[in-house]
């Protein structure tokens, strides 16, 4: 009979570092959708074409390729990573890239006769977005965010290919000390849904936080 | 003699190929209140929109208290007015829309207090004391702290109207204000525009199906088809002595469709 408790620490361990890299992957990832989200309506065709190369560019290539490229192809550029922040790097580009065209959609979501009320009432361009635009397309935003969180939770396994140990990683240790499969990867099956599961509940919190008063009136 | 608070100067206005104005020119004086009557699609809410800046115009000149709207002055001639001017000039003015435009994710006072805050610098304590008045007026202050969402349409309606007082523009443009009520909440928001016109100095400009309300309400009224002003007068005389056979027609067509003249 084999001691499991060193073997789950182990995984406890990987675990660690899948939660931080998405917690940090999706701070970057929410930076980078509505920098390239607001860049995509900008008025100046210059932010709109940067923001459409940026979001094709991570849309069209795998993650897989971008990993790699951050972690082996950046040093010769002179940009030394180590494998969390290349790690950190490709998720939050990535997903960023779809998520920002969730933050354009939202934000056109929202009708014209706000955006004209802002007139009438003379704010500033930027007014308007930060104060009645942003935060009402924010709730429409929140359901799909969730998913693009869990899109990014399911994909940080890519980084075991890096050698970082997150917790695919360290259950293909234990696997290959053990030869028992059944014991890792039903772990971490658990610990990826329960991941989910929060991020799933903490979003749905979020949202109904957010709707408060509104009572489905959201355009 | 006064000066015309609004001078309008042979616009014109088109749509792609359509075209709404076609040089209109019209002048309104200070502290007068003009009702704008006519068939849907004669234009009346495109020059309301004009005058808020919400659309541009091809040709002509607008004035507002003898600055010009859409130029400014450059080395002797006139140019395209820049933003920064059209928040100069914005600040005279203010408009209600038919279907209110509240902010939804915002509380009635917040709704208020929020553009003279950020437009002009206003403490958050005074621009509430501003707000608690303004809604006192239209009648909305117990519902101060509620969400548009909570309210029924007139009362969002008065709401609507104490936001854009809140700002205090010399001129509000009144954009069927009324026409997307239920027929018993109309009278509350007629009420809250005969008080504004009794205790205020404002220029009022109200586009109206409502012709009674307009015939007590205006100094003058202006009849509008196709974009053209077809006739205009006090209202005495155009709505119980109708020159044109054009708005003979018209008002004909709002009786029988059970409005009060
Ligand atoms: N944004 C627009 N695009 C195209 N046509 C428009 C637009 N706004 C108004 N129009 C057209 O211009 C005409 C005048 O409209 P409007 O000023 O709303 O008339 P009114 O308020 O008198 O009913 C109508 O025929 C309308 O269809
Ligand atoms: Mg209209």
């Amino acid at each position: 009979m084999i001691d499991w408790s060193g073997y789950l620490s182990l995984i406890l361990q990987g675990a660690v570092v899948t939660v931080q890299l998405t917690v940090m992957g999706s701070a970057l990832a929410l930076v980078m959708a509505f920098l390239a989200g607001l860049g995509r309506l900008s008025r100046f065709a210059a932010l709109r074409w940067l923001a459409t190369a940026y979001i094709e560019f991570f849309r069209g290539t795998s993650i897989f390729v971008q990993l790699f490229f951050a972690y082996f192809v950046l040093p010769f550029a002179g940009v030394s990573l180590t494998p969390l922040q290349a790690g950190v790097l490709a998720l939050g580009l990535n997903v960023g890239a779809y998520a920002a065209e969730v933050v354009r959609g939202a934000i056109q979501s929202i009708g014209k006769e706000q955006y004209e009320a802002c007139i009438a009432l003379n704010l500033s361009r930027w007014q308007c977005m930060r104060r009645i635009i942003i935060p009402q397309a924010l709730l429409v935003m929140l359901p799909t965010f969730g998913n693009n969180a869990i899109e990014l939770l399911k994909a940080t396994s890519v980084v075991s290919l890096i050698s970082l140990a997150d917790m695919t990683f360290q259950a293909n240790i234990v696997r290959s000390q053990t030869g028992n499969t059944l014991f890792p990867f039903t772990t971490i099956l658990i610990l990826y849904f329960v991941f989910a599961m929060i991020i799933t509940f903490s979003m749905r919190a979020l949202e109904r936080r957010m709707a408060r008063g509104l009572d489905g009136v959201r355009n | 003699m006064t000066e015309p608070i609004i001078k309008i100067d042979a616009i014109s206005k088109s749509f792609g190929t359509f075209q709404v104005l076609d040089g209109l020119s019209m002048q309104v004086m200070p502290r007068e209140k003009l009702a704008l009557i006519g068939p849907s699609g004669s234009g009346k809410t495109t020059i309301l929109r004009i005058l808020m800046t919400l659309e541009r115009i091809d040709a002509g000149h607008i004035a507002i208290e003898g600055e010009q709207l859409y130029h400014m002055p450059k080395n002797g001639g006139l140019i395209a007015a820049d933003e920064r001017h059209l928040t100069k000039m914005r600040q005279k003015i203010g408009m209600v829309f038919q279907l209110f435009n509240l902010f939804p994710h915002m509380s009635v006072i917040d709704n208020v207090t929020l553009a003279p805050m950020l437009t002009k610098g206003v403490a958050r304590a005074a621009a509430e004391k501003r707000a608690m008045e303004l809604l006192d007026m239209v009648g909305m202050s117990e519902k101060a702290k509620a969400m548009p969402a909570q309210l029924s349409g007139g009362q969002k309606q008065r709401v609507a109207i104490a936001r854009a007082l809140a700002l205090q523009p010399k001129i509000m443009l009144f954009d069927e204000v009324t026409s997307a009520l239920d027929p018993e909440l109309v009278e509350e928001v007629l009420n809250v525009l005969w008080k504004l016109c009794a205790e205020t100095d404002m220029t009022m400009l109200l586009v109206t199906h409502e012709m009674g309300f307009a015939r007590d309400f205006a100094d003058r009224v202006l009849f509008f088809d196709r974009g053209k002003i077809v006739e205009e007068g006090k209202p005495d005389e155009l709505f119980r002595n109708p020159k044109q056979e054009r708005t003979q027609t018209f008002l004909r067509k709002i009786i029988a469709a059970g409005h009060r003249v």
